[in-house]
């Protein structure tokens, strides 16, 4: 329950909206076109715990009225922050989410309920912003799929139990599915649903 | 084969140019400022912020004055504006119960509560052209009347309803649909209705509205209501956790009384069709409200025949940005169709001479053989 | 979230202070504003102005389901001051000036010895003028009353 927002809330936004919504879009478009790769956002924007700065970049830069956000770990003064910067309601239920915000300790039991699209309109589907501990350290994955010219090894550490098993499952899906981008620090990198994951 | 054909820079720089020179026109005369339009074309005004649906009268007046008064390339320019902004939110429902009122007329209850005021309306005039309006003539202040501060205006539609004569307003969705966002899919409902007719063209919908008096889709309307006037604009802000009221704006309503409904098991009531739309529009609201109701046809068992009781071929026309959109696009160059038209054409005439000759040499030959 | 109710006697006058500021006419607001803009804390620029859009919403009958009848241009703006009030504007129209004054005038009206003086020198004379306004076209109005006399024929 967010409350009145104090001036936290309405601090720490993008300095110029028009131009640093744009960095970041284009910074989050490269990051889809190229999975795998890493991307940085620029300058940390002032955002409350627990947002992780760059999912706090992302959802100022993309969200509005029509996204409803998801929140799995939340507090009144992310929330109170989120409301003024975005606009963006916050959906109830995983289902009506257009963009959702993980926690460290995920529950993957729960992405069955995020929309995946229809087969009409596979876009009407939820982008699922997973925060990892660091970009090496973790089990070495290999990717493939468009954008990547033969194949790409990323090692992130902190993915939640049983992320293989759930990207193969949202691959499966395909066209409908959900679109992923782990978040560390600043920066992104984006596993869209064409990419398919393995064990390396 | 296809070609690709560039060229036409200068031309179009250059009638761009003499638009710009034409619409100013003669230089000696002044230029028309935005307080002049928005306050001496006020319904053009009106017409160019329902159809364009976006309420700003100034941005109207300039896209009058930017299109030479063709109000359909203004409404263009308005819908063309609106998709640069942000939607910031939905306001609360407008309360046309609570409206300032500048018009208020029944043609079903003389006495109606509240009673009948004309307002500013050409109804009564003698539509002879007046030679006043070649000059400036000093023009009289309006009568003025002393009047009781919180007059109350009930609705024609809740006296009947207190009888429960006449249907209820009408429950759907608090979230109403916005083909701004989704795409029309049919069958749809009341509320995507409404904002298509609301936004529609004023032509089209006369058109429609006539011919559901003339029998295509006949509902025996007649006006409850009609009432214009101001209306305040409440948004609820999220950041406040209040709602704050934004402003006002001008509206008309019409509210159509239509022919009964009801079978065994229900009383019979008069139904109705709806009309809500920017400005002082009543032409356009009585259009609305008739192609409403003839929408709604099925909902009360009647035979679908008539184009206005066709949701399909109303919403899928009614738009003048589309309709002029498609129509207009033909004169745009279409070489490369046509020569494939014109390649095709030439085929089949070769082909049929073909035939044509072979025939006759097969007729020459069958004459030939029966001389033998 | 809350409900949108205004919820307590605060944030009733708060509503009445905003709603009057955004039914002022811009040129009006101004010239009040001026009179106090010299002693005030300035504002400090939080949000905007910005012009966006908000989509109008009727009711189908006039008081059944709601339906979305078209779309508004509005400009909001927040402000702070240094003393940490922070003051929000939504005005319809483009008035990006107007957007700012209202917002300023919002956060002074938290500080309780501004709200007094913004009172009296900026709102009752919008108000006022309103009525005026809203009083003169009430009154063209009435002017245009029809009243009905019915001709009875025959005897009884």
């Amino acid at each position: 329950m967010p409350a009145l927002p104090g001036t936290t809330a309405v601090e720490g936004g993008l300095p110029d909206p028009v131009q640093d919504a744009q960095v970041i879009f284009r910074g989050v478009m490269n990051a889809f076109a190229r999975p795998g790769t890493i991307a940085d956002l620029g300058r940390p924007l002032g955002a409350p715990a627990p947002l992780i700065p760059a999912a706090a970049a992302f959802l100022a830069a993309l969200a509005d009225l029509e996204t409803p956000i998801w929140l799995e770990d939340c507090s009144e003064a992310a929330a109170s922050w989120l409301t003024f910067q975005t606009g963006a309601p916050f959906a109830k239920e995983p289902e009506a989410a257009r963009f959702a915000v993980c926690s460290a300790e995920a529950e993957l039991s729960r992405w069955q309920r995020f929309p995946v699209g229809t087969a009409a309109y596979p876009d009407r589907s939820a982008t699922l912003l997973l925060p990892v501990r660091s970009w090496s350290g973790g089990h070495p994955l290999t990717l493939i799929g468009p954008g990547i010219e033969t194949s790409r090894l990323i090692a992130p550490a902190g993915l939640p139990e049983g992320f293989l098993g759930a990207m193969a499952a949202n691959a499966a899906l395909f066209p409908c599915g959900l679109d992923l981008l782990l978040v560390c620090g600043m920066e992104i990198m984006a596993l869209p649903r064409t990419t398919r994951v393995r064990e390396a | 084969m296809y070609v690709a054909v560039k060229g036409g820079e200068v031309a179009i720089r250059n009638a761009h140019r003499l638009l710009d020179d034409r619409r100013r026109g003669d230089r000696s005369v002044p230029a028309l400022t935005l307080e002049q339009i928005t306050g001496q074309l006020a319904l053009a005004v009106d017409r160019v912020m329902a159809e364009g649906s976006l309420y700003d009268p100034e941005l109207a007046a300039m896209a009058i004055r930017q299109a030479r008064g063709d109000l359909i390339e203004a409404i263009f320019l308005l819908r063309a504006y609106r998709t640069t902004l942000p939607r910031l939110g939905p306001s609360r429902p407008l309360d046309t119960g609570r409206m300032r009122i500048e018009r208020r007329i029944s043609a079903t209850y003389k006495d109606l509560p509240g009673g009948q005021l004309l307002g500013p309306t050409f109804d009564y005039t003698h539509r002879l052209i007046d030679p006043a309006m070649a000059g400036a003539e000093p023009i009289e202040a309006p009568e003025r009347r002393p009047c009781h501060p919180d007059s109350n205006w009930p609705r024609v539609t809740d006296l009947l309803g207190d009888e429960d004569l006449i249907e209820p307003d009408g429950e759907g969705a608090e979230e109403p649909g916005d083909l701004t966002r989704d795409p029309v899919s049919f069958p749809t409902d009341r509320a995507v209705r409404l904002q298509a007719l609301a936004r529609g063209d004023e032509g089209f919908l006369l058109a429609l509205g006539y011919s559901t008096q003339r029998g295509y889709g006949r509902t025996h309307p007649f006006v409850g209501e009609i009432r214009i006037g101001f209306v305040v604009v409440e948004v609820d802000i999220p950041e406040l956790g209040f709602s704050i009221c934004i402003g006002e704006i001008r509206v008309t309503e019409c509210q159509m009384v239509s022919q009964f409904t009801g079978n065994g098991s229900e009383s019979p009531r008069f139904t109705r069709g709806y009309g809500l739309v920017f400005g002082q529009s009543e032409r356009k609201a009585m259009a609305m409200s008739l192609v409403e109701r003839a929408l709604r046809a099925e909902e009360f068992d009647e035979e679908r025949l008539a184009p206005a009781q066709d949701e399909e071929f109303v919403l899928e026309h009614c738009d003048n940005v589309a309709a002029t959109g498609f129509v207009e696009h033909l004169k745009l160059p279409h070489y490369v169709d046509f020569q494939a038209e014109l390649e095709l054409l030439r085929r089949l005439r070769r082909e049929q001479e073909e035939r044509s000759r072979a025939a006759q040499a097969a007729g020459a030959d069958e004459t030939r053989e029966v001389a033998e | 979230m809350k409900a949108f109710s205004g919820t307590d006697d605060t944030s009733d006058a708060r509503r009445g202070l905003m709603g009057a500021l955004a039914l002022a006419s811009g040129k009006l607001l101004a010239e009040r504003y001026a009179t106090i803009e010299a002693e005030v804390p300035p504002a400090i620029a939080v949000r905007g102005p910005e012009v966006g859009l908000v989509m109008l919403r009727g009711r189908t009958g006039g008081s059944g389901a709601p339906f979305n009848l078209g779309e508004a241009s509005v400009t909001r703006a927040t402000v702070k001051l240094e003393s940490g009030e922070v003051g929000h504007a939504l005005v319809l129209g483009r008035d990006t000036r107007k957007a700012r004054i209202a917002a300023h005038l919002d956060a002074l009206w938290q500080r309780p010895e501004w709200r007094d003086r913004i009172d009296r020198d900026v709102v009752e004379p919008v108000r006022a003028d309103r009525a005026e306004t809203a009083r003169a076209m009430a009154e063209e109005t009435e002017a245009t009353r029809v009243d009905f006399f019915t001709v009875v024929r025959g005897e009884d």
